[in-house]
């Protein structure tokens, strides 16, 4: 037994307001289990940009597309460690894929996310960079040319039918991949929503809400990043492309606090038996990551922002001040984001299933449990990104041949 | 290379063709390498009752007792305390019955044992004899008096309050503190003996209560009611609580 | 197409259509239906709480017997005390190893006051077991749920799973427990530890399918209440003479 986790808990007693059930004491899932619905919200939202592009054509978010792609596999590659470094027994991990029970969410989601990278990501980005590749190994020399070679299965087709193939696969798999993303984070959503124990989780409402706001935090993402990567590339920002994206983001914006607003007023009309304890726990110990994060910052100011800039031709003619006010929106969209998936993990765990008291999480800074390895594994797909786009450089413009 | 399936392109063969591998491997080393516990949960599931069923056992139960102090079961099965197991008192003791000479159970002696259950406390059930241990017979050893297997009182309770403190606390603080237990229950002696056998009376009519609250009545010092018309249809203490009668 | 000819067809399809559906719901589960009566044994737990005195000696004897660690923050089984005041709130406390002194008296005069000792109900519909990813939780065939901590990741689902608070994670094998009825003992045709040191016969264990059995008196000589039941857990932890202010 770990003493000092004795002591941790010991040290949490006092916090407790009312009565908990006393193996409530311990939150079982912490930082790591934030970070994860996160990290799907962000692929699922950014393989939906990328399907903007590819089935419903819309031209002007062309430049976000391969970014789009590489920024949801970097995420997605990272999102099962998130999950594995939490467990009590990490290296028994693979018993989900030998002996899963069929009734829970949880293990069939390993499935689903074995789908959508094999079939659906990875496919897709392989079908969009083959010719690409195949290309670009012909005038490369050195490391870069059998990296591009190994990854193009070694095909060597680029005739006319064959590019035509190509397009037509990826408008196949990008129509597969639309319901496959949303499976992908409304699973995550139904693995709180179906747990009938906790009223705060438990909603229909949940899968909905986690996939809007999976799409609100994958496309400010994929656009933070363009407006990020692209000046340092040498390139001017396509002002026409960032706009319509803000303006697929404002749609999403909207409903997803739609939602949210529709959730909220609902609990509140109904006035159930848990409305007390939800009440004090939002009041007490969400106010600030829940009304000031997630509400204000995350998503009302954007609105109103994004609202300012449809509407007065002051911030249409400026292209500098909308710059300026969409980088600052989507850094906050994607603060009030990450609090609102703060929110449902560790708010569920903040009340009592007695409806009786509330405790407390405190999160430590060093550990696998720790903020450390929490902000490490949310930078570490940007690592992955950064590889990605060296081998697979996704702006035409800038993938001169590397050198060796 | 050749092509293998002239109508397929080039690309979807290549790719089919890795997906073939991948999903063959998968399926010969899960068919055929890993062996069978690792893949089915009734075997998992068997193995665990088994390993359930082969965990160590700590209390030995109260049958095992008999077996070696019959005549302590014997004299403990009329008492006070025939609901009581031997461990309750007096801890695991598996391991006593494995080697009886070299491991012997407590026998709890301290003051603070017997309060754990005989404390007075508003929570226990009512009836159930509870004392207030700093009060009660201080510094004397609990079994100096009462036998832990055959716990009688060393005389009969002599004040009802010694099983029913949390009624003898109510009322100390009501207007009817004057009151005399017996006043309006009566006790058959044998009520303090076999408690939950014989049950004293309870008044059951409305002019019990009358005998001092009606209109007529001589007694000077209690309010007066008109025992014709107050509370209608009812018995007196279906409002007034007898032991706390106050109406706030 | 003429009148006979509809007629076939329309008789046709609406055969098949029949047979598809009543296959189709052959397919779901058997939740309405008839559910087959078990042969063998069912174990059941009875609580009166009007007999429990709060003593806690089955908290520490769960303790002991089945090596859950001393602290206040692991339990298979705890009693709650519930005091209740004439006007506001209940207050509620979890009493451990026994009343402690100090935390007795209540800010308001008690009006009703009562403990409630609390278990795993081993629920027949078991959310925990239903979450499970690796079926690392089950339920035997004589009703009891077991964890398999030789399979069991660790990843926590079955405790946020349970609406009654019955596990948590040893710290030692990192591996979900909770209360198993003793089934060690059971087998053995021993007593719970907890029900073996209840003084006042609070807990009573026995076989439900029996006709003779403690669980068979229980369940006929007192009016049954189980715990959250609009969660349809379906509990076979059953408590007598409970006061609705017990979650």
């Amino acid at each position: 037994m770990n003493p000092a986790m004795i002591e941790k808990l010991r040290e949490l007693l006092p916090q407790v307001t009312g009565y908990i059930y006393p193996n409530e004491i311990e939150v079982h899932w912490g930082i790591l289990i934030v970070v994860y619905p996160y990290i799907t919200g962000v692929v699922a939202g950014a393989f939906i940009l990328a399907s903007l592009v590819k089935v419903f054509n819309v031209k002007e978010v062309q430049p976000l597309y391969r970014l789009a792609m590489l920024t949801a596999l970097a995420f997605l590659l990272v999102a099962p460690l998130s999950l594995v470094s939490h467990l009590g027994h990490p290296f028994r991990a693979y018993e989900i894929f030998l002996t899963p029970q069929t009734s829970s969410a949880m293990a069939m989601f390993g499935f689903v996310y074995a789908w959508y990278l094999m079939v659906v990501l990875l496919v897709e980005i392989w079908f969009d960079y083959r010719k690409d590749m195949i290309v670009w190994s012909r005038e490369e020399t050195g490391v870069m040319r059998h990296v591009h070679r190994v990854l193009s299965l070694f095909s060597k087709d680029i005739s006319d039918e064959a590019l035509r193939f190509d397009n037509r696969a990826l408008k196949v798999i990008t129509i597969i991949g639309i319901p496959s993303a949303f499976l992908l984070h409304g699973y995550v959503g139904f693995i709180f929503g179906s747990i009938k124990a906790n009223p705060w989780w438990s909603s229909v409402l949940m899968p909905i809400v986690f996939l809007f706001s999976a799409i609100v935090s994958g496309i400010a993402l994929v656009i933070l990043l363009y407006m990020i990567i692209y000046p340092m590339m040498g390139g001017k920002i396509d002002m026409k492309c960032v706009d319509k994206g803000m303006s697929f983001l404002f749609y999403a914006v909207i409903v997803d606090f739609s939602l949210e607003f529709v959730d909220f007023i609902h609990r509140i009309y109904q006035s159930e038996e848990e409305i007390k304890i939800l009440g004090e726990l939002v009041m007490n110990k969400l106010f600030f990551s829940l009304v000031i994060v997630q509400v204000l910052m995350g998503m009302l100011f954007p609105l109103g922002v994004l609202s300012a800039i449809k509407i007065f031709r002051r911030f249409r003619e400026s292209e500098e001040l909308r710059k300026l006010l969409y980088f600052v929106s989507l850094i906050l969209i994607q603060g009030g984001i990450f609090s609102t998936r703060w929110n449902v993990v560790i708010g569920g765990q903040m009340f009592s299933k007695s409806f009786r008291g509330l405790t407390t999480y405190k999160m430590e800074f060093g550990g696998i449990e720790g903020l450390l390895y929490g902000l490490g594994l949310l930078a570490l797909p940007l690592v992955i990104l950064a590889v990605l786009l060296k081998i697979l450089p996704a702006w035409k413009e800038f993938a001169k041949a590397p050198q060796a | 290379m050749k092509k293998p399936f002239p109508k397929v392109p080039d690309a979807l063969a290549r790719l089919l063709i890795v997906f073939a591998v991948v999903i063959g491997v998968t399926i010969v080393v899960v068919k055929f390498v890993i062996p069978p516990r690792f893949k089915d949960t009734n075997l998992q599931w068997a193995d665990t009752v088994q390993r359930e069923n082969a965990k160590p056992v700590r209390y030995a139960g109260a049958v095992a007792c008999a077996e070696c102090h019959e005549e302590v079961v014997v004299e403990k099965r009329k008492g006070y305390h025939r609901d009581l197991s031997c461990e309750t008192c007096h801890g695991p003791a598996k391991m006593h019955t494995d080697d009886p000479d070299q491991v012997k159970p407590p026998a709890p002696r301290d003051r603070k044992f017997c309060p754990l259950c005989h404390t007075f406390n508003p929570s226990r059930p009512r009836g159930f004899p509870m004392i207030n241990p700093v009060a009660h017979n201080p510094m004397k050893p609990c079994f100096s008096c009462h036998n832990p297997h055959d716990p009688k009182p060393p005389t009969v309770p002599r004040e009802c309050s010694a099983c029913h403190g949390e009624i003898a606390r109510t009322l100390s603080v009501s207007h009817h503190v004057q009151l005399k237990c017996t006043t309006c229950h009566t006790v058959p002696a044998q009520h303090r003996v076999s408690p939950r056998v014989i049950k004293p009376t309870k008044p059951s009519n409305r002019d019990f209560c009358g005998k001092c609250h009606a209109k007529e009545s001589p007694y000077k010092g209690s309010p007066k009611i008109d025992l014709a018309t107050h509370g209608e249809k009812y018995v007196c203490w279906q409002c007034h609580y007898p032991h706390l009668p106050e109406v706030d | 197409m003429d009148r006979r000819s509809f007629l076939k067809r329309l008789l046709s399809s609406l055969a098949f259509s029949g047979g598809v559906l009543g296959g189709f719901f052959r397919v779901l589960p058997a939740w309405g239906q008839e559910k087959e009566e078990h042969a063998g044994k069912l174990w059941g737990f009875g609580v009166s709480v009007d007999k429990c005195i709060g003593c806690a000696r089955c908290v520490i004897a769960c303790k002991t017997e089945n090596n859950v660690p001393k602290e206040p923050f692991f339990y298979r089984t705890w009693v709650e005390r519930y005091m209740i005041p004439k006007t506001g709130e209940a207050v509620v406390t979890n009493i451990h190893t026994g009343l402690s002194p100090d935390a007795e008296v209540p800010s308001q005069p008690i009006f009703r006051s009562f403990f409630v000792p609390k278990l795993c109900n081993q629920c027949a519909h078991p959310p925990c077991v239903q979450v499970c990813p690796v079926g690392a939780t089950f339920s035997t065939e004589d009703g009891v749920v077991l964890v398999n901590d030789k399979t069991c990741i660790g990843c926590r689902y079955c405790i946020q799973a349970c609406p009654y608070g019955a596990r948590y994670l040893h710290p030692a094998t990192s591996t979900a427990d909770k209360c198993t009825f003793c089934y060690h003992r059971l087998n053995r045709g021993l007593l719970p530890a907890c029900v073996e040191v209840c003084p006042t016969q609070a807990r009573v264990i026995g076989d439900m399918n029996s006709a003779a059995s403690p669980m068979t008196r229980f369940k006929r000589m007192n009016k049954i209440f189980v715990l959250k039941p609009n969660l349809n857990t379906e509990p076979k932890v059953l408590y007598a003479n409970i006061d609705g202010e017990v979650r």
